[in-house]
């Protein structure tokens, strides 16, 4: 995972793959499918061997990986869409911790004398 | 603290947390049940949900808006799958358009919600799941999530 344990060393190679246009091309290019790269290359006007290049400098970094099929090689990228998956699990958990926060203080609320003093309510 | 456990499963896109209510079993399904109530816990702070329609029977359907600081008001609607008061509920919480209209090309979770009596108060099982990794993903993409953090930093401001 990209977010996991960044060394030096490692944010180097990421900002220096994230610092090419073709690149962060590429990488929005993965994000929802898995184009072969020959199929990248043919949407850049360089040849074959530099597209592999470029995702061979992405796959150094972390950010996509490769995979064989038949005579294709497809890139993906895996690692970032887990990191989203993540991020909308963590936004959905949020959204369930403070729903929970609210039913228990109208709960209490009720049980107890009626306090609608909502300044309180972030003490427990 | 309510909350017992709560876990995430990013590989099967699901939420699932359990919470402890010091609270009889019928106060916590009225929390579900009676749409005045609902609608003071559903929506964050600072975006009050309002319920238009508020069906809790199979095949029945719940529209609800929660309106923003600035007035903007965001539309969900709910389908409910099935109904067994005052233990079980699931339905699928969908993005609705101004008419409640579920918008078909926008992520919706199937929420299970299960009530039990437990040790003199109420045991909460909900079960929130992604009905895909697209569905999932879209949801980041569209800026959603931005919205909602921005929405939690005032629950937070609000808390504090």
């Amino acid at each position: 995972m990209v977010v996991d344990e960044l060394t030096d060393e490692r944010v180097d190679e990421l900002f220096h793959a994230l610092a090419d246009t073709t690149r962060r091309d590429i990488l929005r290019r993965c994000v929802p499918g898995e184009p072969s790269v020959s199929r990248l290359a043919r949407a850049y006007p360089m040849s074959f061997a530099a597209v592999q290049k470029h995702v061979a400098v992405l796959e150094h970094a972390g950010l996509v990986t490769k995979e064989r099929r038949g005579r294709e090689q497809l890139v993906r990228t895996d690692a970032a869409a887990v990191g989203r998956a993540r991020q909308a699990l963590d936004e959905l958990e949020r959204t369930w911790r403070g729903r929970v926060d609210r039913m228990s203080d109208l709960l209490a609320h009720g049980a107890e004398i009626k306090a609608n003093n909502s300044q309180t309510k972030g003490t427990r | 603290m309510s909350i017992t456990s709560l876990d995430t499963d990013p590989e099967n896109l699901t939420l699932t947390l359990i919470a402890d209510f010091n609270a009889p079993i019928d106060r916590v399904w009225e929390l579900w049940s009676d749409p005045r109530k609902l609608e003071k816990w559903w929506g964050p702070p600072g975006y009050p949900a309002t319920f238009e329609k508020h069906e809790l029977v199979a095949g029945g359907e719940a529209t609800y808006f929660m309106a923003g600081p600035e007035g903007a008001k965001h539309w969900g609607a709910w389908r409910v799958t099935a109904v067994d008061p005052p233990t079980s509920l699931e339905f699928t919480d969908a993005f609705a358009d101004a008419d409640g209209k579920p918008v078909t090309d926008m992520p919706t979770h199937e929420v299970t919600v299960r009530l039990m009596e437990r040790d003199g108060g109420t045991r909460m099982e909900m079960r929130s799941k992604f009905e895909s990794r697209e569905a999932m993903e879209k949801l980041v993409d569209t800026g959603m999530v931005e919205g909602l953090r921005e929405a939690v930093g005032q629950m937070d401001a609000l808390v504090a």
